[in-house]
């Protein structure tokens, strides 16, 4: 630690060594000047806090502002009706926030068992000196712009599909009754399928690292109790570590699922922005985000630029409740823990 | 007989232990195969593009070669002003939330709006900065994404400013106090002069997180595929041109938009490798 502020305001006290009648009163306006700089500086802080709430405000009011035209056309039919169509101008939400949530699902179906099995091998297994590598390499798949994963996704993820696993799943799920319509339909390569899969890579660092996190907290007492009544490993983890972190867990996979659901850029490239809900899973689809990025630019006329405007509002919403309960839960386990 | 069974479950047990590891580690594998392949693709495929004409030559028409510069250059710029912009913010509302009003009511909302803007869709600050930057000035701006940026710079910073300072320890602020400091002073000489390593560290990373978003810069800074320096028309950036070449059916653009993708790639990886480096170095000290 330096000696900090040579120049400070002790200073003036040494400066004179014996404080006269005259240097009374600079002295005290020195210290009015000190004063009204610290009020300042404090203020200063207090209303750069409050701006963090007056952006997320304005986040709202400007979104709601923007989708009002939007919502007094089509009022409550906007988030159920499926059509999009620019010509006529009419417009419903429903292709989507159905895109949205099947995509999201689909990755987090994938990217919990995964992400909690790689955090239960960062934590039990795996040796010491190799911890930290494999944790760094984990973030670091987290820190990968979303946009690279796009150009990965649509140059090679999709052909891969495409030649691949989509006419596998063709092949072995075409004549069972209800999984044939899920995978019903030639292979495109892109699509909500596709999709799904590059946003489980995407979000699998960030769970893994959250679940870490919250794992590396449980009591050793707790698991050493469980290991000398003969616990396997396993049975640690699975019975031990996991109920008491569960509420983090949760948290963790709530997070990423905020993530899923927001993302933009990864799905975009490969979604194949089609307005339509089908039942199968290699068809291609669209997402909120998607929809929003691909057509803004190209938006004619108000009513097409406020419905999606009133998109990213319904976006915005979802995201905000499920990263609010993210925060709670997590908020929650970080009390637990202490 | 009682004997044998409790071999059967104990082995039972066993294998279940096995397979579960057996499935830990292969999920590990799983994770980190996805590192590999899209590190190794995206340098198997950038690195060919990679010369000198990339940093030196503006962005082509479709069928001529051409470079890069001026998405690399707008990009740069549009960081720096959207840094500019959103450390102070961020450092100063750090601060309150860490020094002043710690236990405040205003504070833990303000924390826990902080934590979800950090993670909101970025798509939906693009449209905040177009209602109100965008549409009232009638054309899209390099401003309009510089701020956009700022507004997802300054969440990250913000937490990284309050942890940082929290870690600081309060007997440092007891004797600033104790020889009459007053608190601001006592913030910007000793309690920032302390966290210095680990506030650095918040902007680094948020200066890792934007250089790679391009959703809140698609409708706001839009794009330009000439040399610009005028921050109040369209600015090209590296993602949005990577977006627009990449989707594009000119394999000239395309390799193109595989070469700034390797760019943006090596930028943010080395950013956030500094960073963490950054942060270990200041808690040992």
């Amino acid at each position: 630690m330096q000696p900090a502020g040579r120049s400070a305001v002790t200073d003036l006290a040494l400066q004179s060594n014996s404080l006269s009648v005259s240097e009374a009163p600079s002295r005290a306006k020195v210290l009015v000047r000190l004063r009204r700089s610290d009020d300042l500086f404090r203020i200063l802080t207090r209303s750069a806090a409050l701006a963090v709430l007056v952006i997320l405000g304005g986040v709202i009011v400007s979104l709601i502002l923007g989708s009002i035209p939007a919502l007094k056309a089509f009022g409550l039919e906007f988030p159920f009706s499926q059509s999009w169509n620019p010509v006529t101008e009419k417009f419903g939400a429903l292709a989507p926030i159905y895109g949205t949530l099947v995509t999201s699902f689909i990755a987090m179906l994938i990217a919990v068992p995964v992400g909690l099995m790689v955090a239960f091998f960062l934590t039990e297994l795996c040796p010491k000196w190799l911890r930290r590598p494999i944790a760094i390499a984990i973030e670091l798949l987290a820190g990968i712009p979303s946009i690279i994963y796009g150009i990965w996704g649509l140059f090679v993820f999709a052909p891969f599909m495409q030649e691949y696993v989509q006419p596998l799943l063709i092949g072995a799920f075409g004549n069972v009754p209800v999984l044939s319509s899920l995978f019903a339909g030639p292979p495109y390569g892109i699509g909500v399928l596709t999709s799904a899969l590059i946003l489980a890579i995407m979000v699998l660092p960030f769970i893994t690292s959250i679940s870490r996190d919250v794992f590396d907290a449980v009591p050793p007492v707790l698991k050493e109790a469980a290991y000398g009544l003969g616990c396997t490993t396993w049975e640690v983890f699975h019975r031990v570590v996991l109920p008491f972190t569960r509420v983090g867990v949760i948290g963790g996979v709530m997070l990423g699922l905020g993530r899923a659901l927001g993302e933009t850029m990864a799905v975009t490239f490969v979604i194949g922005n089609a307005h339509k809900v089908s039942a199968s899973l290699l068809a291609p689809g669209t997402t909120i985000s998607a929809t929003i990025a691909n057509e803004f630019t190209e938006a004619v006329g108000d009513l097409y630029t406020s419905s999606l405007i009133a998109l990213g509002l319904i976006l915005f919403v979802i995201t905000f409740i499920v990263l609010a309960a993210a925060r709670l839960m997590l908020a929650r386990i970080e009390k637990k823990i202490g | 007989m009682a004997h044998s069974m409790d071999r059967t479950i104990y082995a039972a047990r066993q294998r279940k232990n096995a397979v579960a590891k057996g499935l830990a580690l292969a999920a590990t594998v799983f994770g980190l195969g996805w590192l590999v392949l899209i590190l190794g693709v995206l340098i198997w495929n950038g690195l060919g593009g990679l010369s000198l004409a990339v940093f030196t030559e503006m962005t082509p028409p479709p069928g001529q070669a051409g470079g890069l510069l001026n998405p690399i250059v707008g990009s740069l710029v549009l960081t720096i002003l959207a840094v500019v912009i959103g450390t102070p913010i961020g450092i100063l509302a750090g601060t309150y939330l860490a020094e002043y009003g710690k236990h405040e009511n205003i504070s833990s909302v303000i924390r826990f709006i902080n934590d979800i803007l950090l993670s909101a869709p970025s798509i939906v600050v693009g449209l905040f900065i177009y209602e109100v930057m965008v549409a009232p000035m009638g054309h899209f701006s390099g401003y309009a994404g510089a701020v956009a940026l700022a507004v997802i710079v300054i969440p990250v910073v913000v937490r990284t400013t309050e942890d940082m300072l929290t870690l600081v320890p309060n007997a440092l602020r007891e004797a600033a106090a104790s020889i009459g400091l007053p608190r601001a002073h006592m913030v910007i000489r000793i309690a920032y002069r302390a966290a210095r390593a680990g506030i650095l560290t918040g902007i680094l990373l948020a200066v890792a997180r934007i250089s790679g978003e391009t959703a809140p810069l698609l409708f706001t800074a839009l794009n330009n595929q000439f040399w610009s320096t005028n921050l109040n028309a369209p600015v090209s950036s590296l993602p949005v041109v990577i977006f627009q070449f990449a989707l594009s059916p000119y394999a000239d653009w395309q390799k193109l938009a595989w070469t700034g993708a390797l760019i943006i790639t090596a930028t943010v990886l080395t950013l956030s490798i500094v960073a963490r480096a950054l942060a270990s170095s200041g808690k040992s000290s």
